[in-house]
C-alpha cells in the first residue's frame, strides 16, 4: 500500500510538468505574448515595451523562460539594463519555490493574493459540499431502496430538472425571488441579501453570515445534489442486485440490516468518485457563483484576472487548480484501493 | 422480462433489424419521446427563425423594455430588440455549438481512444498521459483562458466571435471523455476471437479498428455524444454568460442572460426566457440520451432477439 501511494505520487509529477508546459506554451505562444494587454496603452513606446519585456524576462527564448518560471533565475547572471552585459543575478525563485511571479494588474506577487482569497472560497464551497452530502446521500439511498415509489419518481424528475438547470440562471432566479421580490415582513427590507459575504460596515454576526450564505450555497447545491443522488441511486441499485445481498436475505437477515448494513457500505464506495470530481472546487472556487453573488473568492479573482489578461495570476490559479485536481484523484484512488479489496494496486 | 409478450409476436412476423428494435425500445420511453418532440420543435423553430426576415440585432429604442404582450411575446430588451427573435437566433447559435463540439470531440477522441486501446503498450501509456493531463485542468478556468487568448489572436479562420472558435474552446476539453470511452471499448473487444480471426485472415490494423471493433461501441458512443450536446450547450451558455463565449450583439442564450443580470429587478422577463430555453433544450437532450441508453443496451436488445 505504502509503495502504491509513493508510486502514484511519483507518477503525478510528470503529469504536472506536462500540464505546466502546456499552460506555459499556450500563454506565451499567443501572438503579442503575455504583454499584449500593455501594448494597447497609448503611453506604450517601443522602448518601454523592451524594458518591460526584460523586466518580466520575456526577452529570453521560451524554454529558458519556462525554466526561469519553474525554478527561478537567482542562480543565473542576467542583463537588467539591456546593454548586452550580464550585470546581476535574477530575483525570481520559481514556481517550485512558491514564486508565481508578479501580477500584471498591481505588480504584487501572485501567491499572497491567491492565498488571500482562498479562505473565502473554502468557506463557501466547503459548506456547499457538506450540504450536498447531507441532502444527496439519504435521498439517493432512499430512492433506490424504494425504487419506483412516488418518492423515487419525484426525486428522479427533480434530479433531471436539476441537471438541466443552468447554474447561473438559477442564481438569477434566486436573486429575483429572495432579494428583489420577497421582503422581510418585520424590517421591510429584502428577505435575503443578494451578494457579498457579510453586511459591509456591520459588526460580525453569525446570523448575518448565514443569511449571506443561503443563496450562493443553494445555487451550488441544486446541480450537485441532482448528480450525486442520481449516481448514488444507481450505485445502490447495483449493489442490491448482487449475490451477497441475496445471500444475506436468504439466511434470514432482516431487511433493514440487509439494506443499511450490507448494502449501504458498498453502495457508498463509488461516492468517492463524485467527491473526487467536486472536491477541487472547494479550492478553485465556482466562478459563476462568486461572480453572481460578488463573493470575494478564487473564482472571482480568476474571472477578474481573465478580463484584464493578467497571465501570471491566471497561470498561478490554473497550476494550483491542477495540483488540487491531481491530488484529489490520487486520494480517491488510494481510498478505493483501501476500501475495496477487489482493486488491485500493483 | 414481463412486458415482452407483444414483442415476441411481432418478432415472429418480420425479421427485425437492429434499428427497428432500438426504435421500438426508444418509443416506449415516455421521457425520451417527449424530449425528442421538444427538441425537434426547438430545432425547427430556430431554423425557421434563421430564415425569417426578423433581425435579432435590429434595435428600436422607442419600444425598449416592453413587457411580454401580444405584439412582443417575450417582451423587448434595453435596445428595443424583440426577445423572442433573439431567443430563437440565440438558440441557433447554442444548438449548433452543441453539435459542433460533439463533432470536434469525437474527431479527436475516437482516433486517440482507438489507438490507445488497440495498440496498448507505450502508445497507450503516452496517450493516456495526455488524456489524464487534459482532464486534470480546471475545465471552466482553462476554457476562459483559451477563449481570452483566441480573442487576442483573431486568426482568419477562427474569428474571435465565431461559433467554430467557441466550439474549439469547448472541444479541446471535452474529447478526453470520448477518448476514454472508446479506449475502454477497445480494451474489452480487442482480445475477442473474431478479432483474432480477422488478424489471421490478414486484415490490416485500420480495418480491424474501423470495421471489427468500433461498431461494438456504437451504442455507448451515441449515448455519450447525445449527452455531450447537452453539456456543450450548458458550457457554451456559461462561457457566454461570463463574457468569454459568443459576444453581443450576436445573441446566444448565455450572453442574453448576462445582459439581463443588470436589469433583473425591473425587467425580469429578460432573464426568464433565455434560461427557460437552455433548461428545455438540455432536459430534452438528457431524456433522449437516457432513452437511447436503454434502447441501445446490447443485453436488452439480445434478450429481445432471443425471445
Amino acid at each position: 500500500m505504502g509503495q502504491y501511494i509513493v508510486r502514484r505520487l511519483l507518477q503525478a509529477i510528470p503529469m504536472l510538468l506536462l500540464v505546466s508546459i502546456l499552460l506555459f506554451a499556450l500563454v506565451n505562444l499567443a501572438p503579442g505574448g503575455p504583454l499584449s494587454q500593455f501594448s494597447r496603452s497609448r503611453r506604450m513606446t517601443a522602448e518601454r515595451a523592451e524594458s518591460l519585456k526584460r523586466q518580466f524576462g520575456l526577452d529570453k527564448p521560451l524554454p529558458v523562460q519556462y525554466i526561469v518560471w519553474l525554478v527561478g533565475n537567482d542562480w543565473m547572471a542576467i542583463d537588467t539594463d539591456g546593454n548586452g552585459i550580464t550585470d546581476s543575478f535574477g530575483t525570481r525563485k520559481g514556481v517550485l519555490r512558491g514564486d508565481f511571479g508578479f501580477s500584471y494588474q498591481n505588480r504584487e506577487p501572485v501567491l499572497p493574493q491567491i492565498l488571500d482569497r482562498l479562505p473565502n472560497t473554502v468557506y463557501l464551497m466547503g459548506i456547499t459540499l457538506i450540504v450536498v452530502a447531507i441532502v444527496a446521500i439519504p435521498v439517493g439511498i432512499i430512492s433506490a431502496v424504494k425504487q419506483y415509489s412516488a418518492f423515487d419518481l419525484t426525486v428522479t424528475t427533480l434530479s433531471f430538472m436539476g441537471q438541466a438547470m443552468p447554474e447561473f440562471w438559477l442564481g438569477l432566479i434566486l436573486i429575483l425571488v429572495f432579494y428583489v421580490s420577497l421582503d422581510n415582513p418585520v424590517t421591510g427590507k429584502s428577505l435575503l441579501p443578494g451578494g457579498g459575504m457579510y453586511t459591509i460596515g456591520a459588526e460580525f454576526s453569525l446570523v448575518d453570515r448565514i443569511r449571506h450564505l443561503i443563496l450562493p450555497v443553494s445555487m451550488g447545491v441544486v446541480g450537485w445534489v441532482a448528480w450525486w443522488s442520481r449516481f448514488l441511486r444507481s450505485s445502490m441499485l447495483e449493489v442490491i442486485n448482487q449475490d451477497y445481498i441475496r445471500t444475506a436475505r436468504a439466511k434470514g437477515q432482516n431487511e433493514r440490516k440487509v439494506l443499511y448494513r450490507h448494502a449501504l457500505k458498498n453502495a457508498l464506495i463509488p461516492l468517492i468518485t463524485m467527491i473526487a470530481i467536486d472536491f477541487p472546487y472547494v479550492f478553485t472556487g465556482a466562478i459563476v457563483i462568486e461572480r453572481i453573488f460578488s463573493w470575494p473568492g478564487m473564482g472571482r479573482l480568476y474571472y477578474n484576472s481573465a478580463t484584464s489578461r493578467d497571465y501570471p495570476m491566471l497561470m498561478g490559479v490554473l497550476i494550483l487548480g491542477s495540483v488540487v485536481i491531481l491530488l484529489s484523484n490520487l486520494m480517491a484512488d488510494i481510498i478505493y484501493a483501501y476500501l475495496d479489496p477487489r482493486v488491485r494496486y500493483d | 422480462m414481463p412486458n415482452n409478450t407483444d414483442e415476441k409476436n411481432s418478432t415472429m412476423k418480420s425479421p427485425d433489424t437492429m434499428g427497428s428494435l432500438v426504435w421500438r425500445r426508444f418509443r416506449r420511453h415516455p421521457g425520451a419521446m417527449a424530449g425528442a418532440v421538444i427538441l425537434t420543435i426547438l430545432i425547427l423553430s430556430v431554423t425557421l427563425a434563421g430564415l425569417s426576415p426578423y433581425d435579432p440585432e435590429k434595435s428600436d429604442i422607442v419600444n425598449r423594455f416592453k413587457p411580454p404582450s401580444s405584439s412582443y411575446l417575450f417582451g423587448t430588451d434595453g435596445l428595443g430588440r424583440d426577445v423572442l427573435v433573439r431567443v430563437l437566433h440565440g438558440g441557433r447559435v447554442s444548438l449548433s455549438v452543441g453539435f459542433l463540439v460533439v463533432a470536434i470531440s469525437l474527431s479527436i477522441g475516437v482516433p486517440i481512444g482507438s489507438a490507445a486501446g488497440y495498440f496498448g503498450g507505450w502508445v497507450d501509456s503516452v496517450l493516456s498521459k495526455v488524456i489524464d493531463a487534459t482532464m486534470s485542468l480546471p475545465a471552466l478556468m482553462f476554457m476562459i483562458l483559451l477563449a481570452a487568448i483566441l480573442r487576442e489572436i483573431d486568426l482568419p479562420i477562427l474569428k474571435s466571435n465565431s461559433r467554430l472558435t467557441i466550439s474549439l474552446v469547448l472541444g479541446v476539453l471535452s474529447w478526453p471523455t470520448a477518448a476514454r470511452l472508446v479506449r475502454a471499448i477497445f480494451l474489452t473487444f480487442r482480445e475477442m476471437e473474431y478479432v483474432t480471426a480477422a488478424k489471421a485472415l490478414g486484415a490490416s490494423n485500420l480495418r480491424i479498428i474501423i470495421s471489427e471493433i468500433l461498431p461494438n461501441g456504437l451504442g455507448p458512443i451515441i449515448v455519450e455524444s447525445t449527452l455531450g450536446i447537452g453539456y456543450a450547450i450548458m458550457e457554451e451558455s456559461t462561457l457566454s454568460f461570463l463574457g468569454f463565449g459568443i459576444m453581443p450583439p450576436t445573441p446566444s442564450w448565455g450572453n442574453m442572460l448576462d445582459n439581463a443580470q443588470e436589469h433583473l429587478a425591473q425587467y425580469p422577463w429578460l432573464a426568464i426566457f433565455p434560461g427557460l430555453m437552455i433548461f428545455l433544450a438540455i432536459i430534452s437532450i438528457n431524456f433522449i440520451g437516457d432513452g437511447l441508453r436503454d434502447a441501445l443496451d446490447p443485453y436488452k436488445i439480445l434478450a429481445q432477439i432471443d425471445e
